[in-house]
Parts: structure tokens; C-alpha cells; sequence
């Protein structure tokens, strides 16, 4: 047998006709299920995460065409009809725009910051920390030192910093995000890479000749998958809050893109003359994004965490 | 030596960064100014000399502590932001306080009686203090005490008296009114912890032999609770609010933006609006090493009070 097709049979996916009526997939949907709150919360997010998405389609208005936004309309109460009938169910901002629009939209660039951030902090930080267990010695103590120093800043204060030296705008706050946020994924991969890199199977591949970048990628990563999972989704509501609060700040987005952050500093300065609206609702709809995203990782780690498995 | 390091090259970093971002001339200079005019004012800050030769002088200056003028308040950076220390200081120590104040019941209860209704209700507002952004609650704050109520004040420190030549606010009672609220918002993240803390350890601490033995010699339980329990608690509690001391300094920008206190992190935010460079440079120069700081005196408690860290590094 050549050591192509040994390792097929191994390591690789169970031929189909052998597979498990309960596949790892369907077991991971009913225990996610078994909780309630974790559900609905989940659904909730889908709802979120559509609305941000089709966005154009299900705005009453679109709060970026000046033709559409009159001053007449500024500062109107929830539920309120203006000289055209057209009706503003959460009521407009200063500058006349309908509220519900402008949430739809700032969702979406809320969502989408917080999201990418994500995700490209989890490809670094996946990089650098399977490189620091695999590599191990010099390399691995080097790359976790630079972690730890990063880790004991308050990451409002590396994001702060380096918006003070990038200035506004959505690329540098990404970086902004991504910075902040890949030390935590470079430290969760490493402690989960670290345990898979002494099991048997990555000692089988590495006797079977294969390559290093095999290895890692195809061995190693998906087994330090699980402990992610839950990592991203935490780190993503994290992204989205702390993004919120730059924004507030006025160091964040510039107001051309007008994130629920920034909607809700713009209501701040009417909150004082009793116009309560401006700010709360995209407040609320920033709380319920952070909170939904957080019982499902919640969820999530209880799940995915083989020690708390029955 | 690493620490050193660290300032060095936040040093470099946050000055090139900041001085290749936007142009202060336009920012600072009368537009109907005549050229001459321009031209001196460029001059009088050093704004003409190219971008290594003014890190030199900035380093240079900043051993001597000058670390530039304002280009808004004309007066040196470094004093500014000392001014400024100060009401960052009183209002983050009144977060502190009121994390241990409200914290530590709270976690304590929560921990003897894990199952009653009110326990869960803690354990669930904690999370909820977790996980909502700081400003917002602040917001929040604001407008029930402040515009609805109207039984707080939402802005400024009040009337202040004068301790050593700096104004504090918790000496009158009009201050304290005013600090209430920030500290309050500051504190809330810090609560959270605490109660999580204080019950983790609580439910720890009350399956131990010595609280046992406390009970069976027929102590009343408020004596075992005050004494036994809580000086065991206290450990984990106060070394991770000491830690988070620099935390709560890094985010009471954010609260003294919403309160409009009148500090650092009030000032920092104020001079990255007006392009004010060299107090953006001193003020992260200052939390840099205050963060440095920080943490050599951590490490250094640490492997001074736990016997396991000094023996590795001998090791080592």
C-alpha cells in the first residue's frame, strides 16, 4: 500500500456507507437546541444579521439620498405623519431622516465592521498561534510574549491609540478591531494546537513523511476549531460594542457612514431637550445585536466544550 | 528592560503616526492669516523641520518631561494633562470603591444561597453588565436621573474644594452628587467582575473544613460570613481589581465623554478632535508608562507573594 492511500484509510473521512446515522453535525444541532433562550436567540440573529443585509430592500427610506430627507421633517416623535403622509414609525433625527432607516442602515455597517473584524483577526490570529505551538521554542515564546504585552493593554485604549494616529474611516477602524482582537484567537489556537500537536494521530502523520503545512492545516486546525467557534462569536459582539463606543467617541466611523454608534451620539445631543427617541432606538437595537450574539456563544461553549459533555 | 522597549516604540509609533495624520496648519492657523504670518507660526512649533529631526527634539524634550506646547491652550502638554490627572484619578478611585462596596455583598449573597431568586437575578444583571457598551449605560443613566427625574446632575464635577492646592469633589455635597453617576457608569463592568469573584470564591470557601468547623463550634453565621469567609475572598478580589485599576483609567474616556468630566480621557478625546498633537502624544506617552508601570509591579507581586512563579524563573 503506498502511503497515499494508508493515510486516506487512517486519517481521512470515514467512507460514507459506514457514516454514523447520528452524524457530529446533528448531535452539535440538538444539543445547541436543548436550550430555549440559545434558540430563540440564534433565530434572532438570523433576523438581525438579515435585515442588515437586505438593507436597501427594507428601509421606508433611503437615509443617504438627500432628494428623500426634507429639514421639515427634523426631530419628529415616533408614529408621527409628515405634510406628505408619510409616516415615521420610530420618528426622524435632526436632520429629518426616518429612524428606522437610518437603524437599518447602521446595522448593517455596525454588523458588517464588527463581522469582518472577526474574521480576519481569526485568520491571523490562527496563523501566528499554530505557528507559535508548532513551531514552539524561540519562535513560540517570542510571539507569546508580544501577545501578553498586548493582552495587558485595555483594548479600548489600543484601539483609542491607534485611531488617534490613523484617524477616521472604515478601513483603519478594521484595523483598529483586528488588532485588538487577534491576541486572544492567536492564544486560544495555541493552548488547543498545543494539546492536538502531542496526540497520536499528528505523531502517525508526521512518521507517514507528510509535510508540515499538511499537517498543521489539515491535522491540527480543524481539531482547534471548537474552542474558535466560540471565540469568534464573542470576539464579534465585543468588535460590535467596542466599534459602537469609537464611533461615540467621534474617533470611529466618519459620519458618512453612520453606525448605530454614531446615530445614537448624534440623539445624545437632543436627549437633554426630552427627544429620547434619537438615541434609544438605535441604542436598543445595538443591545439586542451585543446580546442575541452573546447567548449564542454562550450557548456555544457549553456545547462545544467536551468537558462539560455528559 | 521589555518595558523599556515597549515605551520606545509606542514612543515612535504614536509620534510618526501622529504627525503624518492630518495637517495641524490648516487646523490652527487663521485662514486669513498672510503667509508671513503662516510661516512663523509654522516655525515657533517646529512644524518645518523634517519628521526625524522633530522626534529627536521629542525625545530629547521628552527625557527633560517637556513633551511640546499645546496648540490649542499654549501651554506645555505635560502640564495640561497633569492638571487633568487629578478628576481621572477621583472619579476612577469612586469606581473602585464602588465596585467593593456593591460587588462584593452582592457576590457573597449570590454565592451562600446559589439557588434562590435572587441570587439569579444578580447573576443575571452581572451578565448584563458585561455586556453593555459602557456609553450606553451612561446614556441611559443620563436620561432617567438627569431628564427625567431630574434628581441628579448629568454634567460637569460641581463644586469642588481645594486639597493640597487640587480641586476634588467629593468633599461637598454638591460634588459628590455629581460624581455619583460617572462613578457609578465606571464602575458597573468592575461590579460585574467583583460579583462573579466574590460568589466563585464564596461557593468555594463555604465547603471548606474551617467554615464547617466555624459552624459546629456554634459561631452565629454573620460572624462566619464577616470573618472566616470573607478574608478569603478578599485575595483573589483585590488582586484583580488592582490589576484592573489601569482599565478603569483607560475607560473613563468614555465615561467623562458622556458625563462631560472634566478629565484626561475628556481632554484626549477633545485634542484628536482639534488635531492637538502634542497633547495626544504626551497623554499616550503618560498611559503607556502608566500601563508599564503597572504591570513590572504586578509581576513583580506576583512572583514576591506566589512561591510557584519565583521557582520557575529560577528554574529558567
Amino acid at each position: 500500500m503506498t502511503a497515499e492511500v494508508q493515510e486516506r484509510l487512517v486519517l481521512d473521512d470515514v467512507p460514507p456507507s459506514l457514516a454514523r446515522v447520528e452524524t457530529p453535525f446533528r448531535r452539535f444541532v440538538s444539543d445547541f437546541t436543548d436550550s430555549r433562550i440559545a434558540t430563540g436567540a440564534f433565530i434572532c440573529f438570523l433576523v438581525i444579521a438579515a435585515i442588515a443585509v437586505f438593507a436597501p430592500w427594507l428601509a421606508p427610506t433611503d437615509p443617504y439620498d438627500l432628494a428623500q430627507v426634507s429639514v421639515l421633517d427634523s426631530n419628529l416623535p415616533p408614529f408621527s405623519e409628515n405634510f406628505e403622509g408619510v409616516t415615521f414609525w420610530l420618528g426622524t433625527d435632526g436632520a429629518g431622516r426616518d429612524l428606522l432607516s437610518a437603524i437599518i442602515y447602521g446595522l448593517r455597517i455596525s454588523l458588517g465592521v464588527g463581522v469582518s473584524s472577526g474574521l480576519i483577526a481569526m485568520a491571523i490570529g490562527c496563523a501566528v498561534g499554530l505557528t507559535a505551538a508548532y513551531a514552539g521554542g524561540r519562535t513560540d515564546s517570542v510571539i507569546m510574549r508580544i501577545v501578553d504585552i498586548q493582552l495587558s493593554f485595555p483594548a479600548i485604549l489600543v484601539a483609542l491609540i491607534l485611531l488617534a494616529i490613523l484617524g477616521k474611516g472604515v478601513d483603519k477602524i478594521l484595523i483598529a478591531l483586528v488588532t485588538v482582537q487577534w491576541a486572544y484567537y492567536a492564544r486560544t489556537v495555541r493552548a488547543s494546537a498545543l494539546v492536538e500537536r502531542s496526540k497520536e494521530y499528528v505523531e502517525a502523520a508526521t512518521c507517514l513523511a507528510l509535510g508540515h503545512r499538511r499537517i498543521v492545516f489539515r491535522h491540527i486546525l480543524p481539531n482547534c476549531l471548537p474552542p474558535m467557534i466560540v471565540v469568534v462569536t464573542l470576539q464579534t459582539a465585543h468588535a460590535i460594542s467596542l466599534e459602537a463606543t469609537l464611533s461615540f467617541l467621534g474617533v470611529g466611523l466618519p459620519t458618512t457612514e453612520p453606525s448605530l454608534g454614531l446615530l445614537i451620539a448624534n440623539g445624545f445631543e437632543y436627549m437633554l431637550s426630552h427627544k429620547y427617541w434619537i438615541s434609544i432606538f438605535p441604542g436598543v437595537a445595538l443591545l439586542v445585536t451585543i446580546i442575541t450574539i452573546n447567548l449564542v456563544g454562550d450557548q456555544l461553549r457549553d456545547v462545544l466544550n467536551p468537558r462539560l459533555q455528559k | 528592560m521589555q518595558s523599556s522597549l515597549v515605551v520606545l516604540v509606542m514612543s515612535l509609533l504614536v509620534f510618526i503616526g501622529v504627525n503624518i495624520v492630518g495637517n495641524p496648519v490648516d487646523m490652527l492657523i487663521n485662514p486669513e492669516a498672510d503667509q508671513e504670518e503662516i510661516d512663523r507660526v509654522i516655525s515657533d512649533l517646529g512644524l518645518d523641520r523634517p519628521v526625524h529631526e522633530q522626534y529627536g527634539y521629542f525625545v530629547f524634550n521628552a527625557l527633560k518631561g517637556d513633551l511640546g506646547k499645546s496648540f490649542i491652550y499654549g501651554e506645555p502638554a505635560l502640564k495640561l494633562i497633569v492638571q487633568h490627572i487629578p478628576a481621572t484619578l477621583e472619579l476612577a478611585v469612586a469606581a473602585l470603591l464602588m465596585a467593593i462596596v456593591f460587588g462584593i455583598p452582592l457576590g457573597v449573597y449570590a454565592g451562600l444561597k446559589p439557588d434562590s431568586k435572587t441570587a439569579k437575578t444578580i447573576m443575571a444583571t452581572s451578565i448584563l453588565g458585561f455586556s453593555l457598551p459602557t456609553f450606553w449605560v451612561g446614556i441611559m443613566m443620563i436620561m432617567v436621573f438627569a431628564v427625567q427625574l431630574g434628581v441628579l446632575p448629568s454634567t460637569g464635577r460641581g463644586d469642588t474644594v481645594d486639597v493640597l492646592g487640587v480641586p476634588m469633589s467629593f468633599l461637598t455635597l454638591d460634588g459628590l452628587s455629581h460624581l455619583f453617576l460617572p462613578a457609578l457608569n465606571l464602575s458597573l463592568f468592575k461590579i460585574s467582575l467583583v460579583i462573579r469573584l466574590s460568589r466563585a470564591g464564596t461557593r468555594e470557601i463555604v465547603h471548606m473544613d474551617y467554615i464547617k468547623f466555624a459552624r459546629a463550634k456554634g459561631l452565629r453565621q454573620g460572624r462566619i460570613v464577616m470573618v472566616h469567609l470573607m478574608k478569603n475572598i478578599m485575595i483573589p478580589v483585590v488582586t484583580v481589581l488592582g490589576l484592573e485599576f489601569g482599565g478603569l483609567v483607560a475607560f473613563s474616556t468614555v465615561t467623562e465623554t458622556v458625563f462631560a468630566w472634566p478629565g484626561m480621557g475628556k481632554l484626549i478625546i477633545d485634542s484628536i478632535h482639534n488635531l492637538d498633537r502634542p497633547v495626544v502624544v504626551a497623554y499616550l506617552m503618560i498611559v503607556v508608562l502608566l500601563f508599564v508601570t503597572i504591570n513590572l509591579v504586578v509581576d513583580v507581586l506576583y512572583s514576591v507573594l506566589d512561591p510557584r512563579v519565583r521557582l520557575q524563573d529560577q528554574k529558567s
